[in-house]
């Protein structure tokens, strides 16, 4: 009768497995990175004479924010969790207000005609902002568009934005759009 | 002799399943992994953010830090907010170079979508920030990131 081969010691592969599963629970960095997307606008190029781009007046909304993180949207100044609505408002202009942004009949691929609402934001910060209330406030300006691409998208598909495929998030995007422009830095209230 | 035998057939399944599973674990952390190649030097207690998205391609990002260095390097380099590339203290002169090099290593088509990942403290002044991003406009990295948690 031939000798039976003893079986291999298996007990400590357990171990050393828990050993490195450990090692990598330690060192995975899992779906941390999360933040604001933006994008900054290209150097204007110094041959180039700087025409100002002729945007109506009542088109723009200026966002500033203070080195003391105060917020001033538009013309009055305002804490951070009014600003949504405000922007929401601006973007929109339900009432047609004369003094709130114009719209613009566009025709979107697969929409049809669609009013579109002009509006730029304009946003300002001082140097001594802290990076706190600039985030703080970029949210809130993401917030408001979100806000508003969801009730577009209710509205033409009856979905939320989330749950619409790329070319239907796309029209969305084109009749919501968001202009977000970060102006060169100012140095507002630093008078010695 | 008859009673040892008796006993080696009772015994009870090894620890082979539960390795198995153990084994299982540890593929699927060790091909999630990302590891850090850069150290930190600088404490970025980074802010939250309710609309905050997650990003995509982590492989295209490179990441510019932005706080006041750590504890242990105090001593040498003051508590004055600084600029952290890779694995060292940088002014904004640099960010240039930098930005040439994270290109450099990129294949050609995925240039294009280079995002730059700014991790600042949330006790940051806005100025440093505002170099940094004048200083990404003119090497035209105009894809940027403002790293935030998200919160509910």
């Amino acid at each position: 009768m031939a000798k039976k081969l003893p079986g291999l010691n298996t007990s400590s592969t357990a171990d050393i497995a828990f050993l490195l599963l450990c090692y990598f629970l330690m060192t995975t960095t899992m779906g941390s990175q999360t933040g604001l997307s933006r994008r900054l606008p290209p150097m204007p190029d110094e041959k180039q004479k700087t025409q100002d781009q002729k945007v109506n007046r009542r088109n723009i909304i200026i966002v500033k924010i203070n080195s003391q993180d105060r917020l001033m949207a538009g013309t009055e100044p305002m804490d951070v969790s009014q600003l949504k609505d405000k922007i929401k408002i601006f973007l929109t202009n339900p009432t047609n207000d004369p003094t709130l942004p114009e719209k613009e009949l566009l025709d979107i691929e697969g929409l049809g005609k669609r009013e579109v609402s002009k509006g730029v934001i304009s946003l300002q910060n001082d140097r001594g902002t802290s990076y706190q209330a600039y985030i703080a406030v970029q949210n809130e300006l993401v917030k408001a568009v979100n806000e508003l691409r969801d009730e577009a998208s209710m509205v033409e598909f009856g979905k939320k934005f989330l749950q619409l495929d790329e070319d239907q998030q796309g029209m969305i995007k084109k009749l919501i759009p968001s202009y977000i422009s970060e102006a060169e830095p100012k140095d507002i209230g630093k008078k010695k | 002799m008859s009673m040892f035998k008796k006993d080696g057939k009772k015994e009870v399944p090894g620890v082979g399943v539960s390795s198995d599973i153990v084994f299982m674990l540890l593929f699927f952390f060790m091909v999630t992994t990302q590891m850090r190649d850069t150290e930190d030097k600088v404490m970025v207690k980074i802010p939250s953010a309710s609309e905050a998205v997650k990003l995509e391609r982590k492989d295209l990002s490179s990441y510019i830090n932005v706080g006041t260095p750590i504890r242990s390097l105090q001593a040498q380099y003051g508590t004055e907010t600084r600029i952290q590339l890779n694995d060292s203290f940088k002014t904004t002169k640099d960010i240039r170079d930098f930005v040439a090099a994270e290109r450099e290593s990129m294949s050609e088509s995925d240039r294009a979508f280079m995002t730059v990942c700014i991790k600042a403290d949330e006790n940051t002044r806005m100025g440093i920030v505002t170099d940094i991003k004048q200083e990404l406009r003119r090497c035209s990295a105009l894809k940027i990131m403002y790293s935030a948690r998200k919160a509910e």
